[in-house]
């Protein structure tokens, strides 16, 4: 699925916070059709990346290159209609509370697709079957729905401009098993179906293992290595032995493999 | 690029159904429109051709879904290449699990009523919540108050000086200011029938009766009320509130008492605080625009009105102070996990204690008034 094409390409990116540095010199590509998983010990900056290429942070330094242009030094209307291309799903949902599931998703339709509000609602509906919500909560207020249901109404409006480019911050974070697996297979298929590109910060190995394309592995301020799964956890860097190759790894390893290979 | 379009071939029989051009979110409002337009006509068996289909993203799949049902779907989209295949057997999929039926707005004169009916409801729920917390808070308050061990002196001191002493200042400037305007109000009026001395008595009774308490309340509920709602309602967001339940605590006895406590001391203070400064107000305006010397101004005062006045103002201070932060506290209790809930309980509260004590004031007035008090 993946190919070779560059959708994404961020050169020597630097990122400070008054004196500390997060990124210093970070390179990293996102290729069209991909899921790269993106992993790191906490406060390596994996969000701060996520920020900086959907530009909702200005880097120090370095570069932001997407679907072939700068971002950084495109004007207002040009980056909104680049932006209009991505879709985030952010951690904690950021559902705006004071509409409903089906309202939330028609927004970015009625506003930038020109739809008429009936015809958006009619489009949200397919978009929260899409998802695996049922039809029950599309008229429900975000403070009504369990954590996994908030993270798929959230993917609902992710999706809803047909995004080429979809960001995922800790997707399965707070989610049971069962519900990060089922979330997982989601995406897979989203992504077959779709050709998505996927950019997903993560700390579940299992989501790693199930149904990342790439790994890249952010520590030491920069990408330290960034490929397919086997060849990442083969690295030799102490870091990446302990994560991978530790306890929770190793079972990880064992129990997904064979969600790749089922279509 | 070509706009997506749908054509129903009439010619031959069945009719035959051709899909071409861009089926995508640019061209959706028209190709629905189309849709509804062609599904009536359609036949089970008309062939469907989407050889001439452009592109087609999840917005034109669900219509092609929802123009051929999902199994019909499926059937046509063989031949295809292999993504499009798999994006309409994805949304084929979804839509046969969850078919879409849009939820019908409607904006009669039933709504109407029933919005009514249920901001009635609310109300009377409100009042029967409000008569229940104020019976749990006197309950704690019986069971703490002889256990002085478990007085919780810190916060109470705390809250005094955040709700009382941090309010001094902007009670004294507003209560002068209402004064001297008062002042000039009674002056203006009073010079017409010769009796601009009865300013002094204006200025004393409407200050000692009403103003100062009523000043005061209304700014304890706007300062503080707020501030108890939003305290307790962002502990109740952030589940502190039920920490403190585990924990094997009282929340009442924890938050609401120390509070309450400190609004029954402060609002007696400001309200004294509130009628002085009133009357300081008055009685500028009187020394420096009517001619009145402040030796005249207090031996007036001195000789007109009865302490019962003070007394009388001095009284509804504690029954408006419980019931602010008492409001302001189940306000607080009422919020329910998100920050926009925050805000709504807040200005609930805000609203609600100015209602009552405007309401609780102008029944007192009534009852003072037969009392000949």
């Amino acid at each position: 699925m993946a190919g070779d094409e560059v959708l994404i390409e961020v050169r020597g990116l630097v990122n400070r916070f008054g004196s500390q540095t997060v990124h210093d010199g970070l390179d990293l590509d996102i290729r069209r059709g991909e899921i790269l998983g993106v992993v790191g010990g906490s406060g390596t900056g994996k969000s701060v990346l996520l920020r900086s290429i959907v530009g909702l942070r200005r880097p120090n330094a370095g570069s932001v290159r997407v679907f072939g242009e700068n971002l950084l030094a495109l004007g207002e209307e040009a980056r909104s209609r680049i932006e209009r291309r991505f879709g985030v799903l952010f951690q904690r949902g950021a559902l705006f509370s004071s509409l409903t599931v089906q309202e939330n998703i028609a927004l970015p339709l009625i506003e930038h697709a020109g739809l008429g509000r009936d015809d958006a609602e009619h489009l949200a509906l397919l978009k929260i079957a899409l998802t695996g919500l049922p039809a029950s909560a599309a008229e429900k207020y975000p403070d009504a729905l369990s954590g996994g249901m908030i993270k798929r109404a959230a993917l609902a409006r992710a999706l809803a401009l047909d995004p080429e480019v979809l960001f995922l911050d800790e997707p399965t974070a707070g989610l049971d098993p069962i519900g990060a697996a089922a979330f997982d297979r989601l995406i897979l298929t989203l992504r077959d179906a779709l050709g998505l590109s996927v950019f997903l910060v993560t700390h579940d190995l299992d989501t790693l293992y199930s149904i990342c394309d790439r790994v890249a592995v952010l520590a030491k301020k920069r990408v330290l290595v960034a490929d397919s799964l086997e060849r990442v956890a083969a690295t030799d860097d102490d870091w990446i032995r302990d994560y991978f190759h530790g306890p929770r790894g190793r079972a990880a390893q064992q129990v997904a493999a064979p969600l790749q290979e089922t279509p | 690029m070509q706009a997506g379009n749908l054509e129903l071939q009439t010619s031959s029989r069945p009719f035959r159904l051709a899909v071409s051009g861009d089926w995508t979110l640019a061209h959706y409002a028209a190709l629905k429109r189309r849709v509804a337009e062609v599904v009536p006509q359609l036949q089970a068996d008309s062939p469907v051709s989407l050889d001439a289909l452009g592109a087609l993203d999840t917005a034109g799949a669900g219509l092609l879904v929802e123009l051929l049902g999902p199994a019909r779907v499926r059937e046509a989209a063989e031949g295809l290449p292999a993504e499009r295949v798999a994006l309409l057997r994805t949304v084929a999929a979804a839509l046969d699990q969850e078919p879409i039926r849009d939820i019908p707005h409607h904006y009669g004169l039933d709504d109407v009523l029933a919005h009514i009916g249920r901001t009635v409801e609310a109300v009377w729920r409100q009042q029967r919540t409000l008569l229940g917390f104020i019976g749990l808070t006197l309950e704690s308050l019986a069971r703490t108050l002889p256990r002085p061990r478990r007085w919780r002196v810190t916060s109470l001191v705390a809250h005094i000086e955040t709700s009382g002493l941090d309010a001094i200042p902007i009670v004294a400037l507003l209560t002068f200011l209402v004064g001297a305007v008062v002042a000039f109000l009674g002056a203006t009026v009073l010079a017409d029938f010769g009796a601009s001395i009865y300013t002094v008595d204006l200025v004393a009774f409407s200050f000692l009766r009403e103003f100062g308490v009523l000043l005061a309340a209304i700014l304890m509920a706007g300062r503080t009320a707020s501030a108890f709602a939003a305290q307790i309602g962002s502990m109740k967001s952030n589940e502190e509130i039920d920490a403190i339940r585990t924990l094997g605590l009282d929340p009442i006895e924890l938050l609401v008492l120390p509070r309450l406590l400190a609004m029954l001391l402060a609002l007696p203070i400001l309200t004294f605080i509130a009628m002085l400064s009133g009357i300081v107000g008055g009685a500028l305006v009187c020394v420096v625009s009517l001619d009145i010397s402040t030796a005249m101004f207090l031996s007036m005062l001195h000789d007109h009105i009865d302490v019962q006045h003070f007394l009388v103002g001095m009284a509804k201070a504690p029954v408006f102070a419980f019931l602010i932060a008492v409001i302001g506290c189940l306000e607080g209790f009422k919020v329910s996990g998100s920050a926009q809930s925050v805000g709504e309980h807040t200005t609930s509260s805000v609203v609600q204690s100015i209602f009552m004590v405007i309401l609780l004031d102008a029944l007192a007035a009534l009852f003072f008034m037969e009392m000949g008090w």
